[in-house]
């Protein structure tokens, strides 16, 4: 390396050149990742969302078809419609809980407390847990669907539960919407709870940053935990929100059954070009849905700088 | 006094959130112990206790049948040692990788460098999915920008080979990469850069430092990446199935288990009974996970830890 670089003078260069030279040979690897493993894939999947694509053994032929496929995706495709509104329904369900419900466990999990690290650990294991094959093979798990089913009728309490809470909400005068949405959101607390580990870790490293003189000061001046909780806690960790969301998002793309519909399009019925039309699609919908929430959440973010 | 203290409001206030706390703790605990809990309890039972309406949790025949017949039908040692080499290669390079793509973007600024670390971002917020036919296409006719062709005349086929994962790791673009390479880059940041200054006066050239001085500092974030690589990788089924269609990995083999098992009782597998099928299932389920958790009880403190040390939060 020193070699070349004498070859081309750059021993010579200030130190500032020198050092971009550095820059761009350690970001070279990625570069020819980026162009190779994403770039010319992008550009192709846009390309073949707009043809129709023929791959046999002599290599894969494409012809211009305009915006054919995207037709076929929503007016001819029977599922299409239905799962891409389903997925991003979920998406739009999932994110606020999963954000809140973090928050506050990671502030639970930051107080001091007898056998801390043990549950730490526990809070932390679906991040293991729970990610790719395993998550999907345990909703087709039929053993652990009867005996939840057992369960639920076995004990008059726990069939009850979220019933008894559902009333009492709505006779207190909740709105009916905001109800459901609380009560699905304690049926499905499995999937909440292991769907949240890497934004508990993301709060919790946030929460520790925080620095101890303000929570003393904030005491000194009488505030109340509660208040402490929204005047110091809550600001200063706001712009991990952002973070949180935007990771909830992407995290939604390795298990939905979108995907799985892009996938069998592509590989069991060999329609490349259907299928890249609604990736583009659903990429095109994560987009959109990013941006309006980036830019609702980022204007509400305090930045302490 | 002590009696004042006692029945103060602000004592019974903390007893009763404490006891609030551990309820809810303990609770969730449960909620995320609860399949694990079951699965090795289904594990251990014998066929004739599935219909058994007294046995809830623990087996009336303790058997070991089930992990027998998932270890044959998987080829467990065998999976185990393939599924082991390629998340460990995959980590190693993609780490390696992701640290200088990193290093690069937060401290030897180049012109355009902001744009390409924008691309960065990028490439996390695009669906897989979306550019997985033309990758799967182009691993399928290898030509390298038709590097391939001129030096062999033809092009490789890299599928059912390891070199989709070497390749895509050692270019800082498998899985997530994206991901790590803001976590590297957040962390050099957070470094002071009187340290590397220092290191610069006393003679060091740029790659020494990296080496000698900013490395040994990024143990947080290398184990971080380490650990979400590995354990991701491991469990990957999207491009473990697109990639590789034969070769023996733990994803594969877990979602072919139920099949496999019904060829080897001798039959069509719309015959067998679904219970024991899903049984072996689990048992295959719990096996294929069980070295991610030894693993996770020994670095688990480790990956608390580094994490909170990670400059992720800014």
């Amino acid at each position: 390396m020193k070699f070349i670089m004498r070859k081309l003078g750059a021993d010579q260069w200030s130190y500032r050149k020198q050092k971009a030279l550095w820059g761009f040979i350690y970001v070279l690897p990625w570069l020819l990742g980026f162009i190779l493993f994403f770039l010319i894939p992008l550009l192709t999947s846009l390309i073949y969302s707009f043809s129709t694509v023929n791959a046999n053994s002599q290599g894969v032929s494409s012809t211009w078809t305009g915006f054919n496929n995207y037709m076929t995706a929503f007016t001819v495709n029977t599922n299409f419609n239905r799962k891409l509104t389903e997925a991003i329904v979920n998406m739009v369900v999932n994110v606020p809980l999963i954000v809140i419900f973090s928050l506050f466990i990671a502030v639970v999990l930051n107080q001091k407390f007898i056998g801390r690290s043990f549950a730490r650990s526990i809070f932390f294991l679906p991040v293991i847990l729970t990610s790719g094959v395993i998550l999907t093979l345990e909703s087709t798990s039929l053993v652990m669907a009867v005996n939840e089913q057992n369960a639920n009728s076995g004990s008059l309490i726990n069939a009850l539960s979220s019933f008894e809470l559902e009333r009492l909400m709505l006779e207190v005068g909740v709105s009916e919407t905001i109800v459901n949405y609380l009560t699905g959101a304690v049926d499905r607390i499995y999937e909440i709870v292991s769907l949240s580990g890497v934004q508990i870790l993301i709060f919790l490293a946030g929460i520790q940053t925080i620095s101890p003189q303000l929570y003393e000061a904030s005491k000194i001046e009488g505030a109340t935990g509660y208040e402490a909780f929204w005047k110091i806690t809550f600001p200063m960790v706001s712009p991990l929100i952002l973070v949180n969301m935007i990771y909830t998002i992407i995290d939604s793309f390795s298990q939905n059954e979108l995907v799985t519909l892009i996938r069998t399009t592509a590989f069991s019925q060999f329609d490349f070009g259907l299928s890249s039309a609604m990736a583009w699609i659903y990429f095109l919908a994560i987009s959109l849905i990013l941006l309006i929430s980036t830019y609702l959440v980022s204007r509400k973010v305090f930045y302490h700088e | 006094m002590f009696v004042s203290h006692w029945l103060s409001l602000e004592n019974w206030k903390r007893w009763l959130w404490s006891f609030i706390r551990f309820t809810l703790i303990a609770g969730l605990s449960f909620v995320i112990l609860y399949p694990i809990l079951q699965k090795i309890s289904t594990a251990i039972k014998d066929r004739t206790d599935l219909y058994s309406p007294i046995v809830v949790w623990i087996p009336e025949h303790f058997t070991m049948n089930n992990f027998r017949d998932a270890i044959a039908i998987m080829d467990y040692w065998h999976t185990l040692f393939n599924t082991f080499t390629l998340s460990a290669t995959t980590t190693f390079l993609t780490a390696a990788s992701c640290a200088l793509a990193g290093y690069g973007f937060a401290r030897l600024k180049f012109k355009g460098s902001n744009i390409l670390f924008a691309c960065v971002i990028l490439t996390i917020l695009v669906p897989p999915t979306t550019i997985l036919i033309p990758i799967y296409l182009n691993l399928k006719d290898f030509t390298l920008l038709g590097v391939i062709p001129l030096l062999t005349g033809k092009s490789v086929n890299l599928l059912n080979s390891y070199w989709p994962f070497v390749l895509t790791s050692l270019t800082a673009s498998s899985l997530k990469a994206g991901l790590y390479i803001f976590i590297f880059r957040q962390f050099f940041r957070g470094i002071p850069k009187e340290i590397e200054e220092a290191a610069y006066i006393d003679g060091a050239g740029v790659g020494k430092t990296f080496m000698r001085i900013m490395l040994p500092n990024a143990i947080p974030a290398i184990m971080t990446t380490a650990l979400f690589s590995f354990v991701w990788q491991w469990n990957d089924s999207f491009y473990t199935t697109t990639y590789l269609t034969s070769s023996k990995v733990m994803s594969t083999q877990l979602s072919s288990l139920p099949y496999n098992l019904s060829i080897l009782l001798g039959g069509d597998p719309s015959k067998e009974d679904p219970f024991y099928l899903s049984m072996v299932q689990d048992t295959g389920i719990l096996l294929a996970i069980l070295p991610l958790i030894i693993i996770y009880l020994f670095v688990q403190r480790y990956f608390v830890e580094s994490i909170e040390r990670t400059g992720i939060v800014g």
